[in-house]
């Protein structure tokens, strides 16, 4: 069961909002019933947020992402639709089993941090035990903890004020875990702190995370930071959901022209991972094979290097053509000596893109993504790798057949050719399907 | 022609309409306003007896208190027990009442603001007395201090509640105009004959008057709260009540105490005109210095009234200065 469930989530303000969810379910466009001087801030949103999951809801300003999260927490009412925590239904709960939920199942981080600034950190982080009426040794106790979990022991009888905004911030997350909570939203919980702050908070989240597994829905209008922390991101648009996928659905293959050119601008080296780039081994050949054979494969592939592997794909090892080639003339049967050592240069599939142009700048052949038990997955040549720093949604997983339809067309979104207003993308794309051409 | 000069708006009785409310209010429920107004007076003139003639009890237990807001019960019971002490010499000495009383004034002051203050205290009151206006002058300020503490009971939960309903705000604020605008001589008239001349129609005049900067004030202090923080109370699960006490009424409490200031300083300076009624104090000595055009008495009421508009004014701000918000404020400075 999903731990949070939005169904057909609607908020709309305004007098008329029942009559304007109706046309909006009918399919009417926003424009169009906004007329009815309402304003639709919500418009059928559904979205499961499994357990220990980092929900990302990543939109432009107004696009109704905190509308969103604050009906996560019934903090507002749905003009229409469901959510659900865990198996309670939000809708119709009546507000003292609300402020129940609340304290027990949901907390919530702040933008601004909304800490009581005449409450010391450690009153702070046990404000929400305080309102649960946990005696007060055991709230201070798991206060502390909390606070020593972020980083921040030792600040317990400051005042807010007297804290930096990260270290403000880390309270208003301190306050969040120690209620203990399994569900934690974050409403652009560090889009007030500076970048290298920002980053910062964010490492911790991660870190926090991996230990302490709580589902989280964060809130952010920024797609690097919605990419690095998110396992799945919610693109919003003016109330409406428009894609939900994990940040490399996003990047290769955008539902529509608004999310490509949000990704236009991302640094990709750090989302795309070597299994996105990667392309399918060709130029293979096995271990008990001759060096005429190797020759050939390369030959046909033209390519000047081919990997070995075992019967079962496990990567042993690389030859040039020039060693082969020289074997051959030599008359040898077999290629075990002609590989070198030096021309491997193994990768994890999760390696981030960014990590891999020194191993890339250094290495003559391309580099070989291989599985943890060393069976070969896929090859990341140079060319490949700078493709990838292309600006456009780029055509790069299904690199292994440059020859298709598909080729020419422009960014690779289903919808036709994009308006006159975004000629950006189409450059660099054709400069690299070209250069990935070349490649294989 | 003829026609149209001959038509005239024809008059509505506003006045009487307002002259019988209260008739009717007199005579029907009379008995309620005697008993209030009784109450008033007797509280009043209690307050005015003790500030002449402070039993030393009473005193000793003033500064206990004093000495438990500021440091805890141990200073608290070392206060009273000096403080009793201390009485208890004076008036085994003969110490004249007032300057046992400007004493007091002194070491309120300093212990709320330090010995500058203290100093202006005693010297300012011991002023007063020489001016041979103490009696009028603790008149005034029982009248003052009663008046503004009714007021402050009744404007600050007007003040939260329209703080926290628009409704209640929308509601009020048409009243609260209505109270600011009209003459505040006005209000004695129907307050004279609902409660006879004396001391009640003045208090009840000035709780009127000094009503509007209350609630404005309370009300502006409470929609200031940072709306976030409230949310966040809400969002933990924090009951309403808890989210009032706890969060909106201490961040509203430096705007709270402004209008707590502004209450005594319009309740002070209706003293004059509350003479007018016989609610006797400074006022009644200006109304006599002015129906005598005597202006050196006239004067030294007058600044009688500025000493103790002074020394009230800067005791609330320094109270202001102790909530816990300002506090919090000051120390990040450091
Ligand atoms: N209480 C309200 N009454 C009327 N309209 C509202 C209200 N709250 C939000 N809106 C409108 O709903 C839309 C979405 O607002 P929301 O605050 O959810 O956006 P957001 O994505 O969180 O933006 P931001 O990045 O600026 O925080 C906006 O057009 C906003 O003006
Ligand atoms: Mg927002």
């Amino acid at each position: 069961m999903p731990a949070v469930r939005a169904e057909k989530l609607y908020k709309v303000f305004g007098r008329r909002s029942d009559d304007a969810v109706d046309l909006l379910a009918q399919g009417k466009d926003t424009k169009e019933v906004r007329r009815l001087g309402v304003t639709p801030a919500v418009i059928d949103a559904s979205f499961d947020v499994e357990e220990g999951e980092i929900f990302v809801v990543m939109g432009l300003s107004g696009s109704g992402k905190s509308t969103l999260i604050r009906m996560l927490n019934g903090l507002l009412e749905p003009t229409s639709g469901q959510v659900y925590i865990g198996d309670t239904e939000l809708s119709g709960l009546p507000a003292k089993k609300l402020r129940a939920l609340r304290q027990q199942r949901i907390s919530m981080v702040f933008q601004h941090f909304a800490l009581l600034p005449h409450r010391t950190v450690l009153e702070n982080a046990a404000y929400g035990l305080e309102v649960r009426q946990v005696p007060k040794a055991e709230r201070v106790e798991q206060a502390r903890e909390s606070l020593a979990l972020v980083g921040l022991a030792g600040w317990e009888n400051h005042l807010p004020t007297q804290l930096s905004g990260g270290m403000r911030q880390r309270v208003g997350l301190a306050r969040a875990l120690a209620a203990g909570t399994d569900v934690l939203l974050m409403d652009e919980a560090f889009s007030a702190l500076d970048p290298l702050i920002r980053r910062e908070m964010q490492d911790q989240l991660l870190e926090l995370q991996a230990s302490l597994g709580k589902t989280i829905v964060f809130i952010t209008h920024d797609l690097n930071e919605a990419m690095r922390l998110g396992d799945r991101i919610a693109m919003m648009r003016d109330g409406r959901i428009v894609q939900i996928g994990t940040s490399e659905e996003i990047l290769q293959d955008p539902a529509n022209d608004y999310v490509a050119q949000f990704v236009q601008d991302v640094d990709r080296t750090r989302v795309l991972t070597a299994s996105a780039v990667m392309e399918k081994p060709i130029a293979m050949v096995g271990a008990r094979s001759g060096p005429r054979q190797a020759l050939r494969t390369m030959r046909e592939n033209q390519v000047g290097a081919a990997f070995v592997v075992d019967r079962d794909r496990r990567l042993v090892g690389a030859v040039r053509d020039s060693v082969v080639a020289d074997a051959v003339r030599r008359g040898q049967e077999s290629l075990t000596g002609l590989m070198d050592p030096a021309d491997v240069v193994k990768i994890d599939p999760d390696t981030v893109v960014a990590d891999l142009f020194a191993p890339s700048a250094e290495c003559p052949v391309p580099l070989a993504v291989v599985n943890p038990d060393d069976r070969l997955v896929g090859v990341i040549p140079r060319v490949t790798l700078l493709a990838a720093l292309g600006n456009g949604p780029v055509d790069l997983t299904h690199g292994g057949g440059p020859e298709g339809g598909a080729q020419g067309d422009g960014p690779s979104t289903d919808g036709g050719p994009p308006d006159d207003g975004v000629p950006d993308p189409d450059l660099p794309d054709s400069d690299t399907k070209d250069a990935t051409e070349v490649a294989s | 022609m003829t026609v149209l000069a001959s038509l005239s708006v024809p008059r509505v009785p506003v006045g009487e309409v307002f002259a019988g409310i209260v008739d009717w209010l007199t005579t029907n429920v009379g008995s309620v306003f005697d008993a209030f107004g009784g109450l008033v007076g007797a509280t009043v003139s209690a307050l005015a007896t003790f500030l002449a003639t402070p039993i030393i009890i009473v005193l000793a237990l003033v500064f206990g208190l004093l000495g438990f807001f500021l440091r805890g019960w141990k200073i608290a019971v070392a206060a009273t027990v000096i403080a009793g002490g201390l009485g208890y010499l004076a008036a085994i000495a003969g110490v004249p009442p007032a300057v046992v009383l400007a004493l007091t004034f002194g070491v309120i002051g300093f212990a709320l603001r330090g010995w500058k203050f203290g100093l202006f205290a005693v010297v300012a009151f011991g002023l007063i007395d020489s001016m041979g206006q103490w009696k009028p002058a603790m008149e005034s300020l029982a009248l003052v201090l009663v008046a503004s503490a009714i007021t402050v009971v009744l404007a600050v939960p007007i003040g939260i509640a329209a703080g926290r309903s628009d409704a209640v705000s929308r509601a009020v604020k048409p009243v609260l105009d209505f109270m600011q605008t009209m003459p505040a001589f006005v209000y004695l008239i129907p307050a004279i004959s609902l409660f006879s001349v004396g001391v009640v129609p003045g208090v009840v005049a000035t709780v009127v008057f000094s009503m509007a900067p209350g609630v404005r004030l309370t009300e502006l202090g409470i929609r200031q709260v940072d709306r976030e923080v409230v949310e966040a109370g809400e969002a933990f699960g924090a009951p309403p009540m808890k989210i009032l006490g706890r969060i909106q009424i201490p961040l509203a409490l430096p705007t709270i105490m402004a209008g707590v200031n502004q209450i005594i300083m319009l309740a002070l300076s209706m003293v004059v005109i509350a003479g007018m009624v016989g609610a006797g104090g400074l006022g009644s000595s200006v109304y006599t210095a002015i129906s005598t055009v005597d202006v050196a008495g006239g004067f030294e009421a007058g600044l009688a009234v500025v000493v103790l508009a002074v020394y009230l004014d800067r005791l609330t701000a320094s109270l202001t200065n102790r909530s816990a918000v300002v506090r919090a404020a000051a120390a990040s400075d450091r």
